[in-house]
C-alpha cells in the first residue's frame, strides 16, 4: 500500500461524505477519519468539494495560497494546490472565489471530474467532502464516488434530511448501500438505533419498488466529547490534540470499519 | 429651501473644496494624482455629509468610500436598496439558506397601472408615489429585511429567516396598506395606488442562484397580475422530499422502544 511516490496504476478509493443538513460535523468528520486512515497507512486526500462555502481550511487552521479555485482558472498546476497537513494526509482546499462554482454548469462539472480522475492515481483514498443540502453540485459529487458516507446526529431535523438524502440517492444515482456514521450521540447504541429508525423507514418507503432494496450500512457513532469542541475551538485535528478521547478512540473505529 | 439643505449648501461653498484648484490637497506623495471633487460633489449633491477627519487622511478617505458605497448601493428617488445592492443582498441570502436551511422569502411587488398614474397626474407626482409607497414598504417590514427599487414601479423585498406562513401574511399587510393610504399631490389631491406581489422561496438546503430565484418570484407576480391585480400570489409549496407519513415512521415511539431494546441486546450480546 505504501509505494508512496510512485503512481501504482491502481486508483484511489472514493469516498464521499455528506450529510443534508449543515452544521452535523460533517467537515470534522472527513479531516478526522483521514488523519485515521492515514495511520492505517492510506494516501488520503481531502478534497473540500463545498464549493460555494468551503470550511477545510477553517477546520484545519490552514491559509492555503493555491487552491482549487486557482486551477479551475489555469493560474496554478493541479500539484500546486494539494497540501499535505500534519495529520499525515493531504488536502484540496476549494479556496474563496468558488461561489461561482456553487452551481452545477458544464465547466463544473467537467473540472471537478478532471480533478479527481487526476489526484485519483496518486492515492488510496479520497474523501470528498461536500457542501450541505441536496444541491445539484453536492448530488454531482457524489454520483463521482465509489462510497458515500452519510453522516447525521440524533437530532430530529439531521435525521430526517439524511433520510432525505438517502432517498434522492436511492432514485436518483441507483445507490443501493450507503455509510451511515452517527455523530454527537449521547449514549452508546444510539447510532445504530438511529441507522434501525432509518433503515425501517426506507424498507417502508424506499425499497419497494426497486430491483434491489436499499441498506445502510451502519460503520459508528461518535459520542458527544468535549475534546471535539475544544479541538474545533483550536482549529486542530482531534486525534492530534487528544488522540486518546472518547471521540478520537470512535473516529479510529470509523477508519477501521471503512479500511479493515 | 429647508435650513438643513441650505446650510449644507453654505458649508460645501465654504470649503476649500470649492474653487477649482484649491481641491483635495493631496495629504501625501502618493496620492498627488488623486481627484476627489467628482466623489465630493456626488455625496454633497445627495445630501451625504462630506468625510469626516483631515483631508487626505486615511480616515478622510475611508469616509469618501464608505460615503460612495453607500451612495451606490441606493436608489436616488426612494432611499431604498437599488437593484446592485438587492442582488448582493440575495446572493448572500443564497448562501445562508444553503448553509443554515432557514426559510428565506423574496417579494416582487409592482405598482398596478402605473402608467396611468404617471399619464394623468404627471411624472412629480408619479415620483411621490413611489417615494410615499417606499416608506409604506419599510414600516411594514422588519429591521432585517432588504426593501429595494428594482425598476421603475417595481420593487423587491428580501426577508431571511422567514417562515412559509409569514410570507402571506407580511404579503397582505403591504397589500391592504398600499390599497388603503392614499398618497397627496399638491395640496388637496389625493392618488390612491394598489400593487401586486409575487413570492417565492428560496430552496432550504441547496445552493440557488440569484437568477433563478427572481425568475420564479417574477412568475408568481405575472400570476399575480393575470389574476386581476391588488393581489399577493406565491409558489406553490414544493412537496416535501420527506412525507409525513416517513416521518411519523422515522420518530415513532413504538418503533423508536423497539429498536432501543434491540441496540441494549445487541450491547449485552456484545459484551458477554
Amino acid at each position: 500500500m505504501n509505494e508512496a511516490t510512485v503512481p501504482s496504476g491502481k486508483r484511489a478509493r472514493i469516498t464521499a461524505v455528506t450529510s443534508g443538513k449543515g452544521g452535523v460535523g460533517k467537515t470534522f468528520v472527513s479531516a478526522n477519519l483521514a488523519a485515521a486512515l492515514a495511520r492505517r497507512g492510506e494516501r488520503v486526500l481531502v478534497l473540500d468539494a463545498d464549493l460555494g462555502l468551503a470550511n477545510l481550511d477553517v477546520v484545519l487552521n490552514l491559509s492555503p495560497k493555491i487552491t482549487l479555485h486557482d486551477v479551475f482558472t489555469g493560474k496554478h498546476r493541479l500539484e500546486e494546490a494539494i497540501v499535505p497537513v500534519e495529520g499525515g494526509f493531504s488536502v484540496l482546499l476549494a479556496g474563496s472565489g468558488m461561489v461561482e462554482y456553487s452551481r452545477l454548469t458544464p465547466e463544473v462539472r467537467d473540472q471537478l471530474l478532471e480533478t479527481i480522475a487526476a489526484v485519483s492515481p496518486q492515492f488510496d483514498r479520497v474523501i470528498l467532502d461536500t457542501g450541505a443540502g441536496i444541491s445539484d453540485v453536492v448530488l454531482y459529487t457524489l454520483s463521482l464516488a465509489h462510497d458515500v458516507l452519510v453522516v447525521t446526529t440524533p437530532e430530529p431535523t439531521a435525521m430526517t434530511d439524511a433520510y432525505a438524502t438517502i432517498k434522492v440517492l436511492a432514485a436518483t444515482q441507483g445507490r443501493r448501500e450507503l455509510l451511515l456514521a452517527v455523530n454527537q450521540t449521547l449514549k452508546p447504541g444510539e447510532g445504530r438505533t438511529i441507522r434501525g429508525q432509518l433503515q425501517l423507514v426506507i424498507d417502508r418507503f424506499v425499497s419497494p419498488g426497486l430491483d434491489t432494496p436499499v441498506t445502510l450500512d451502519f460503520i459508528g457513532e461518535l459520542p458527544v466529547d468535549p475534546a471535539v469542541r475544544e479541538a474545533v475551538q483550536k482549529r486542530q485535528l482531534l486525534l492530534e490534540l487528544y488522540p486518546g478521547s472518547p471521540a478520537a478512540v470512535a473516529v479510529l473505529a470509523l477508519a477501521a470499519r471503512l479500511a479493515p | 429651501m429647508p435650513h438643513g439643505a441650505a446650510a449644507r449648501l453654505a458649508s460645501t461653498l465654504s470649503e476649500p473644496t470649492a474653487p477649482a484648484q484649491a481641491p483635495s490637497q493631496p495629504a501625501t506623495a502618493g496620492q498627488s494624482a488623486l481627484k476627489f471633487d467628482a466623489a465630493l460633489s456626488l455625496l454633497r449633491q445627495s445630501g451625504h455629509e462630506p468625510p469626516a477627519g483631515e483631508l487626505g487622511s486615511s480616515a478622510w478617505l475611508q469616509g469618501l468610500i464608505d460615503g460612495l458605497c453607500e451612495l451606490s448601493s441606493r436608489d436616488a428617488l426612494t432611499g431604498l436598496a437599488n437593484r446592485r445592492h438587492f442582488e448582493m443582498v440575495l446572493g448572500r441570502e443564497i448562501d445562508r439558506v444553503a448553509r443554515a436551511g432557514e426559510p428565506a422569502l423574496l417579494l416582487l411587488l409592482d405598482i398596478d397601472h402605473f402608467k396611468r398614474v404617471n399619464d394623468s397626474h404627471g411624472h412629480a407626482a408619479g415620483d411621490l408615489v413611489l417615494k410615499a409607497l417606499a416608506d409604506a414598504l419599510l414600516e411594514c417590514v422588519r429591521p432585517m429585511d432588504t426593501v429595494a427599487r428594482v425598476g421603475g414601479e417595481e420593487f423587491a423585498i428580501v426577508l431571511p429567516n422567514c417562515p412559509p406562513a409569514f410570507g402571506p401574511t407580511v404579503a397582505a399587510r403591504i397589500r391592504t396598506r398600499i390599497e388603503r393610504q392614499p398618497v397627496t399631490v399638491g395640496l388637496s389631491q389625493q392618488i390612491s395606488v394598489t400593487v401586486s406581489l409575487g413570492g417565492a422561496f428560496a430552496p432550504q438546503w441547496v445552493r440557488s442562484s440569484v437568477r433563478l430565484w427572481l425568475e420564479r418570484a417574477d412568475l408568481q407576480l405575472y400570476n399575480a397580475k393575470a389574476a386581476g391585480r391588488n393581489r399577493a400570489v406565491f409558489e406553490p409549496a414544493a412537496v416535501s422530499l420527506v412525507t409525513a407519513e416517513e416521518k411519523g415512521l422515522l420518530f415513532s415511539p413504538s418503533q423508536l422502544d423497539q429498536l432501543n431494546a434491540a441496540a441494549a441486546a445487541a450491547a449485552r450480546d456484545a459484551g458477554a
